[in-house]
């Protein structure tokens, strides 16, 4: 996958929101890439800038909040500073996002269809009605919907929490995208819900080869279903690698705690991994490393900022003082 | 086995509209328009000893709410009987009435909410044992200060509003003030759902250091799998209004009985498993308004027979301390 140049290429991404009360640096430079076909997990607890990055990505960020710098290169063509008329193109057509609430893409006074038919004709006037109703029902089919005829002249509100999110997905796919941004989608679903969710995502990225970033807080779901993953912290990326590799054998810090403070199978009665301390505001980060207050291997060179480093093979990260011998004790 | 702290025997509550004028009339014109009843929770019957944790189940709309809720006495049941410690609530003499009232504390899911925004912390907390006397008024800041340090609060922000503190924080102030009147039972609802990973770590730590330090008994309603395997002693599983599965921790997650709990012990995402290949359960979670009839999961079961759809399946014990209802269990 990695031979072909990546579907997109994040370098140097800093998002900042200029409030009353200070400039909070919601994303602060951030660098990964997606490749054909690839799933990206983007971790993170909140405030941590995950949900800040993908909307800076689709150019959806609101003012206070401004692209200060950093290049976000989809198939080759710079996304920032990009005309509206162009981003709009590119938005619902070849980059979809869905949200954590999938009323947040759909309008709730209009029927599904005529929903599904103005996606597709405001990029493409030349697709008749009938061929983009057919582009539709389809589309409601491959997500799973039983009965796509009857159900594309229902409203949002005759769909269920998880139907309206396929309903989202659905929409999402109906350009048949390059890449799709998930912001949380099955966060507020119950959990066999969610199964069938992951199931269709998974099928998806399989099966049309489009790329996808799946933001989320939860590592379980990520751990299922991504190939690479990053973790947030702080408006950065601390860590990012494969998915095994980071899960298994985490280097920075924060991954570790953040892994060990995971109830698992074999943790039962015991006491977890507890991270000391909160996230700390973006409002006012401290100098050098965010995770410094809390990290117990934090000294003096973390008042710096730490540099990305490739300490394995394939593993980026953001810290001075990585575990990189792995029977080292949590929290050590 | 000893006496139950707590036993619940055919719990049932239903939740009625009631017609509005216009309905009344049609009714009585002979329209068919008949009052909406949902059996929220239909007959359920748990025993819970002393000193357990017994992790509640399921997924929306099962009732595991109205259940903990009836428990903390919030909620009248319709009918069925709980007794504590030997004596049914309902014939109850005042005084033995109110000490329960007392003993069994809830703690709630959305620490935003369920605190009064206009009052400060020392008043939250103090109020009730003040009130109660557990303590003088003269004495409400020692009183205070001291459950706040065992809940890991520093007792210098007694004075502040709860809106000075963070999701975590607050949802110690909701532990204090329901220790703060010396509870022997505690009904956990989702009490950690609402907070970050790094956050939870730390609830879930301290709820296992005062089941030891203070001999409490709880009810930890959850609907992550995970959370309840690390907390609970025994499991009860729930869908829609009744109990289907009943089995101590490490038997229910070594091998579960009820096709429901296989479906959901599948479904939930792990970090230690990569790369899935999800085999969702199909179908959606009925609406208690209108459950199917027989066994509600006949449904979305893959084992479903005739029979399930006819007969409903009694919990019965099908092996020591294990409990299920499904017909499966008759045959072979």
């Amino acid at each position: 996958m990695s031979a072909d140049a990546p579907t997109l290429d994040v370098r140097g991404l800093k998002t900042h929101f200029f409030t009353k009360a200070g400039v909070a640096r919601a994303v602060d430079g951030v660098d990964f890439t997606v490749g054909k076909g690839e799933v990206v997990g983007l971790v993170g607890e909140s405030g941590s800038g995950k949900s800040v990055t993908g909307f800076s990505i689709i150019g959806l960020v609101d003012p206070p909040g401004r692209v200060v710098s950093g290049e976000v290169l989809f198939n080759g063509q710079n996304l920032i500073g990009l005309s509206p008329e162009k981003m709009r193109k590119l938005r619902g057509n070849r980059i979809a996002m869905i949200f954590q609430d999938p009323m947040m893409t759909l309008n709730p006074v209009l029927r599904v269809d005529t929903q599904m038919v103005e996606t597709i004709r405001a990029h493409d006037k030349s697709v008749s009605k009938a061929d983009a109703l057919a582009r539709a029902r389809d589309a409601l089919g491959q997500v799973g919907i039983p009965a796509p005829d009857e159900r594309l002249k229902s409203y949002p509100h005759q769909f269920s929490g998880g139907m309206r999110q396929r309903v989202a997905i659905a929409i999402a796919l109906l350009n048949k995208p390059d890449l799709i941004i998930a912001d949380e989608p099955t966060t507020a679903l119950d959990v066999t819900i969610q199964g069938q969710i992951l199931y269709e995502a998974q099928k998806l990225c399989r099966e049309t080869g489009t790329s996808m970033i799946w933001i989320t807080h939860d590592l379980a779901v990520v751990a299922g279903l991504a190939d690479k993953i990053c973790v947030m912290y702080g408006g950065r990326i601390v860590e990012q690698g494969a998915i095994d590799d980071v899960l298994d054998h985490p280097v920075h810090p924060y991954t570790r705690g953040l892994l060990g403070s995971v109830p698992g199978h074999n943790t039962r009665g015991q006491r977890l991994y507890q991270i000391p301390g909160m996230a700390p505001s973006l409002l006012n980060l401290p100098e050098g490393c965010a995770f410094q207050a809390r990290c117990p291997k934090a000294d003096e060179v973390c008042k710096k900022e730490p540099e990305i480093t490739e300490p394995i093979k394939g593993r980026e990260i953001r810290c001075f003082h990585p575990h990189l011998d792995q029977d080292e004790e949590i929290g050590a | 086995m000893s006496e139950p702290m707590l036993e619940v025997r055919d719990l049932t509550k239903n939740f009625v509209k009631k017609l509005d004028l216009a309905g009344r009339i049609a009714q009585k014109m002979g329209s068919s328009i008949r009052e909406e009843v949902v059996h929220a929770v239909d007959g359920v019957t748990i025993r819970i000893e002393k000193g357990g944790v017994v992790g509640l189940v399921g997924e929306s709309g099962c009732g595991k709410s109205t259940l903990g809720r009836m428990i903390a006495g919030i909620l009248q049941p319709t009918s069925g009987a709980i007794t504590y410690k030997g004596v049914e609530l309902t014939n109850m003499n005042p005084e033995e009435a109110k000490r329960a009232a007392l003993e069994i504390q809830m703690i709630f899911q959305d620490p935003f909410a369920s605190l009064n925004p206009r009052m400060r912390v020392v008043d939250i907390i103090g109020e009730a044992p003040v009130a109660h006397g557990f303590c003088k008024a003269s004495e409400i800041h020692e009183y205070v200060s001291e459950v706040m340090q065992r809940v890991g609060l520093d007792p210098e922000y007694r004075r502040r509003y709860p809106h000075q503190f963070s999701g975590g924080q607050r949802q110690r102030i909701g532990i204090a003030r329901a220790l703060a009147v010396k509870p022997e039972f505690l009904v956990c609802d989702e009490a950690i759902a609402a907070l970050d990973v790094s956050i939870q770590a730390q609830v879930i730590n301290l709820f296992m250091d005062l089941r030891e330090d203070l001999d409490l008994t709880y009810l930890f309603i959850s609907h992550d799998l995970s959370v309840v395997e690390h907390i609970s002693d025994r499991v009860v599983i729930m869908y829609l209004g009744r109990i289907v599965e009943v089995a101590e921790t490490d038997d229910l997650f070594r091998e579960p009985n009820h096709p429901y709990t296989y479906a959901l012990l599948n479904e939930v995402p792990r970090v230690d498993q990569r790369g899935l290949d999800y085999h969702p359960i199909e179908g959606e979670i009925p609406s208690p308004l209108d459950p199917p009839p027989g066994c509600h999961f006949h449904p979305r079961c893959p084992h479903a027979m005739d029979r399930c759809k006819q007969e409903r399946p009694q919990l019965r014990e099908i092996a020591p301390k294990r409990w299920s209802a499904c017909h499966l269990n008759d045959g072979t």
